[in-house]
């Protein structure tokens, strides 16, 4: 075993990053969670199914962590007898609080011990009884159910403390989620999230599609991560199925992954600088966003690339021409975001804004597991592309980009750091394209498992998928990294003021559909 | 200070014309629309009720430069109280219904409801499930949808416009 003191049935699994796999008992469970949290490793996962080795009606719970030395683990403890409880592991990463309240109200599995039992996705608004995720539910059932309910948030009492409720609806045009901020005067004391206003049940969706189909939903878990989920479920299912995917392919998917982080950050540094005041900021990287997504268009026949990656490839190839223009919007957005960096820069007024809010120390971050871009921001290192690197990134040598400020400023530079990083990737992925085809498709393997895990531009996104015989999905799971990293915006308000909120929200840029599934 | 002029003057105008088919003396005509239709500025609060992000950042990107919206006289606003229009995206969640439906109630009369994407017209992907309804029209009389997944910024634009153009003639 990888780490030290802990002796673990587990065997490698066929997929292009190192992953292992094993059962463990709930002693198991707990014990490795404890090493693994000694040992430097992180929870990149947590779920709960119905149909343990196939069997309906039965049920377990896997968790995935990925070890100091960047293997990933995934355990899977099976549910015995009538009990429906498995141990806390929020006691040892706070991060799967919300996690395992998911899998509550998704399979009514309980995780005993655990300090905060709250729903979390079920708002009153299907059964207390009702459990989606088990399979003697079909899903479809619609019943006359409740309104949503009050939801009981922590209250903070005192002299002058009020509070403050925001959303779901919000003032922009952005995802719904509700804010509630607790404060005195304008200092915020506290903010509590609360999620799950776009649940739309993604989960139990793909086990109603066929697998071979299913990377279109995955490319709609969240619209701006579409490459990366798609990329994702792709990757699962291939190493389920044993396909070999072609190379020309791989790369081509690089370079939407990439192009998909530049189109992200782009429109994230303009959003950031009007949220600070400085609405010249955003008319002009939206500019520079609209171009890009119009290329985009042009090449792939989607702006947002959706389903463009799927089993087995890609859907289109890019001429000559095509990787002609690409290299030349390169050059030219590099020119354009070294002015707007330069500008950002030396802006007092802006800066004034950025540094020192919405700070979130190296020792908190790694408390609470912040991870992706606004981990790096805060000294943490981890990415995908970096640490389980396939095809074509164990030949490109992505630079991480890390900043220990852990405020608005060092998620500004990381993400501009990134940007110019991503630039520099396509050219190499333009310059070095194999030949050869971007489709090959074989046959659909009866039953298999496999796992997908992808550096999207939020952070790492995991897929785990179980396919049954036909073609058909058991059981999807995927996590976005912004399950780990919104209750972290909860510890960053606080002591600043509350029209920094919007500031330090969108410097996180967090998911609102990829978490609420 | 200098830098930023220099970047405004090098950038010039971006803004491109309107859709062809409201090209009519362009501009012009749509104010004019407008104007007939409410006598100022449109107004319009979006309400995402479950989508993927998609359409959102679709909509958002109607505000840059090249689209010119509010030299249309089209605004979108942070309350529904200001708004003429709702643009509502997403299968409908059970978990926002109640969020929408106060949303249009606290929207003044007259009022139009635009469904953008697939998924507001019939839950799209998701469908219709324990977890969505399926449609903004499942909730709300739906004035217009604009199907696409997402539609581009312009086919919202359009839709926006065919909207308020639905309008004048039932008036």
């Amino acid at each position: 075993m990888e780490i030290p003191d802990l002796d673990l049935n587990v065997s490698p699994m066929k997929t292009p990053f190192s992953l292992l796999r094993g059962e463990v008992n709930a002693d198991e469970w707990l014990t490795a969670a404890l090493a693994i949290a000694e040992n430097h490793g992180r929870l990149v996962s947590l779920w709960g199914s119905d149909g343990y080795r196939g069997k309906p009606g039965r049920f377990s719970v896997c968790a995935v962590y990925a070890l100091a030395n960047k293997k990933l683990l995934w355990l899977e403890l099976p549910i015995i007898g009538p009990s429906v409880n498995y141990p806390d592991i929020a006691g040892i990463f706070p991060y799967a609080t919300r996690m395992q309240r998911a899998i509550a109200d998704l399979l009514g599995l309980q995780a005993e011990g655990a300090l905060d039992t709250r729903p979390w996705l079920n708002h009153g608004t299907f059964g207390a009884d009702y459990f989606p995720l088990r399979k003697e539910f079909s899903g479809k059932e619609i019943v006359e159910w409740p309104a949503a309910t009050d939801y009981p948030f922590v209250s903070v009492t005192g002299d002058g403390v009020h509070e403050i409720a925001v959303g779901p609806v919000h003032a922009g045009v952005i995802e719904p989620g509700h804010f509630r901020f607790s404060v005195v005067g304008e200092k915020t004391l506290r903010l509590e999230e609360r999620l799950g206003y776009a649940h739309k049940g993604i989960e139990k969706r793909f086990e109603q599609m066929a697998a071979s189909d299913g990377y279109r939903l995955a490319g709609r878990i969240s619209g701006d991560s579409t490459v990366a989920f798609s990329w994702a479920y792709c990757m699962a299912l291939e190493s389920a199925w044993g396909w070999n995917v072609p190379s020309r392919a791989l790369w081509l998917r690089a370079l939407m992954l990439e192009r998909e982080r530049i189109a992200n950050h782009l429109g994230d540094l303009g959003a950031l600088g009007n949220d600070a005041g400085f609405a010249f900021g955003l008319s002009q990287f939206m500019r520079l966003k609209e171009n890009w997504l119009r290329l985009n268009k042009s090449l792939f026949n989607h702006r947002f690339m959706m389903d463009c990656i799927l089993p087995g490839g890609v859907r289109c190839d890019v001429d000559v021409s095509g990787l002609e223009e690409i290299l030349n919007q390169c050059d030219e957005i590099e020119k354009e975001v070294t002015v707007l960096r330069a500008i950002y820069d030396d802006h007092s007024g802006l800066q004034d804004r950025f540094l020192n809010t919405g700070v979130v120390t190296n020792q908190l971050a790694s408390q609470l597991g912040l991870t992706g871009l606004a981990g790096r921001a805060s000294d943490i290192e981890n990415d995908v592309r970096i640490d389980s690197p396939t095809a074509p990134y164990d030949e490109l040598n992505v630079t991480m980009a890390t900043r220990s400020g852990g405020d608005v400023a060092s998620r500004v530079a990381v993400r501009f750091d990134e940007l110019f990083e991503s630039l520099r990737l396509i050219r190499e992925i333009v310059g070095n394209l194999p030949t050869g085809p971007v489709l090959t498709t074989s046959n659909k393997i009866s039953a298999g498992r496999g796992a997908g895990w992808i550096e999207g531009w939020r952070g790492g996104v995991f897929v785990a998928l179980t396919v049954d015989k036909d073609d058909q999905i058991a059981r999807c799971h995927a996590q976005d990294p912004s399950w780990q990293n919104w209750p972290v915006v909860e510890y960053a308000v606080i002591g600043d003021i509350v029209p920094d909120f919007p500031l330090i929200n969108k410097s996180f840029n967090l998911s609102y559909s990829g978490h609420d599934l | 200070m200098w830098t930023i002029l220099r970047q405004i003057a090098k950038t010039g105008i971006a803004t491109e014309a309107p859709p062809k088919a409201f090209d009519v003396e362009s501009s012009q005509r749509i104010h004019h629309d407008i104007l007939k239709v409410l006598g100022r500025a449109l107004t319009i609060r979006e309400v995402d009720a479950g989508s993927c992000n998609g359409c959102e950042l679709e909509i958002q990107a109607l505000g840059n430069v090249y689209y010119n919206l509010e030299g249309l006289g089209i605004k979108f606003v942070a309350s529904p109280r200001h708004a003429d229009m709702l643009l509502v995206t997403g299968p409908v969640s059970r978990n926002m219904m109640k969020a929408l439906q106060l949303t249009y109630e606290a929207t003044p009369e007259p009022k139009l409801v635009v469904a953008v994407g697939d998924c507001a017209i019939n839950g799209g992907i998701f469908g219709t499930s324990y977890a969505t309804l399926g449609g903004v029209d499942k909730v709300l009389s739906v004035d217009l949808a604009i199907p696409g997944c997402p539609p581009a910024p312009i086919e919202i634009l359009e839709g926006i416009l065919t909207a308020v153009r639905y309008r004048l003639a039932k008036k």
